[in-house]
């Protein structure tokens, strides 16, 4: 229990750290290396705590997926040269401290809502117990297979019109690139392209094209 | 102190949730960071989702923290996709100068 102690302070602390670098960080490159440091932390966390299967997806889908599309567009857009001001206008943005009055009493309302928080025991009946008999990543299966069938089918669903969406709105024809036509090559004609010619002895062709 | 409960970790998630939330209003450089504060809150909702789902004994939390997952993975492409499409056609993402719609 100590053990579980001293990892779930050190592992938060860190992602608060990092969460907050991300937020204040004033170079953006910065700002995605703390992002990835976060999603690490939690996924740690997580194992942890004992939800394996979600831990890894985390890290294979944020860190290795979602954290490297950011820095590639961060990379992409050259937007880490933009480091010099933090606020552009110091004197005229007047929402930010109603911005953060408004972030801290979000925040003491969680923690009066998580210290008032009491469970009743028979408020519920489940049928997705967490057995210890079957791995973590075996009961989520078993469970998101038969059950969630319909939602896991719609989220694949979501998945496959956001890549559609994303492919559509980066996509451009640009002018003066020679490229081959697929339909124009195989739609040939043999009438179009040959021609037969009787040509005179010793007078040859002319050919106009 | 040493006994770590469902508390610990609710608090952890609120205030990573709050940290977001002080991003988006905070931020005044380019809407990247914006669109990491928008990870970090659905990050906090994973992290709340989760611990309720061990301490309570249910295994439907992980199940919808796993399309939570999805969801956010497939707003992270469009947003980057958006601000991709509105960088070429305009030549900055600073949130100052976004102001096409005059709002």
């Amino acid at each position: 229990m100590i053990a579980h102690a001293i990892f779930f302070y050190v592992f938060s602390i860190i992602a608060v750290i990092s969460a907050i670098m991300v937020t204040v960080s004033k170079n953006t490159v910065h700002s995605v290396f703390f992002l990835i440091l976060d999603f690490i932390s939690i996924s740690c966390l997580f194992i942890m705590v004992g939800a394996e299967f979600l831990g890894m997806i985390m890290l294979i889908v944020y860190v290795g997926a979602v954290a490297v599309l950011f820095l590639f567009v961060v990379m992409m857009l050259n937007v880490a040269q933009q480091k010099n001001q933090w606020f552009i206008s110091e004197e005229n943005s007047g929402h930010i401290p109603v911005g953060l009055l408004i972030s801290a009493i979000i925040f003491f309302e969680l923690i009066i809502v998580i210290g008032g928080w009491k469970y009743k025991p028979d408020l519920f009946e489940t049928t997705n117990l967490i057995t210890n008999e079957i791995s973590n990543t075996h009961s989520l299966g078993q469970v998101l297979y038969t059950d969630y069938i319909h939602i896991f089918q719609i989220s694949g669903m979501i998945l496959l019109i956001a890549m559609i969406g994303a492919i559509v709105l980066t996509f451009r024809q640009r002018e003066g690139v020679k490229k081959q036509s697929y339909l124009k090559q195989i739609s040939r004609e043999r009438s179009e392209g040959v021609e037969v010619l009787e040509v005179a002895s010793n007078k040859g062709v002319k050919i106009d094209d | 102190m040493t006994e770590i409960g469902l508390g610990h970790y609710l608090t952890l998630g609120a205030v990573i949730f709050s940290i977001g939330i002080i991003g988006i209003f905070l931020n005044r450089k380019n809407i990247i960071v914006i669109l990491m504060s928008i990870e970090l809150i659905l990050l906090a909702v994973n992290i709340n989702l989760v611990s309720f789902s061990i301490y309570l004994g249910d295994l439907s939390g992980q199940v919808f923290t796993l399309f939570i997952l999805t969801v956010a993975a497939a707003e992270a492409a469009i947003g980057l996709a958006i601000i991709v499409v509105y960088y070429r056609n305009s030549g900055t993402i600073r949130v100052e100068e976004i102001d096409k719609l005059k709002g």
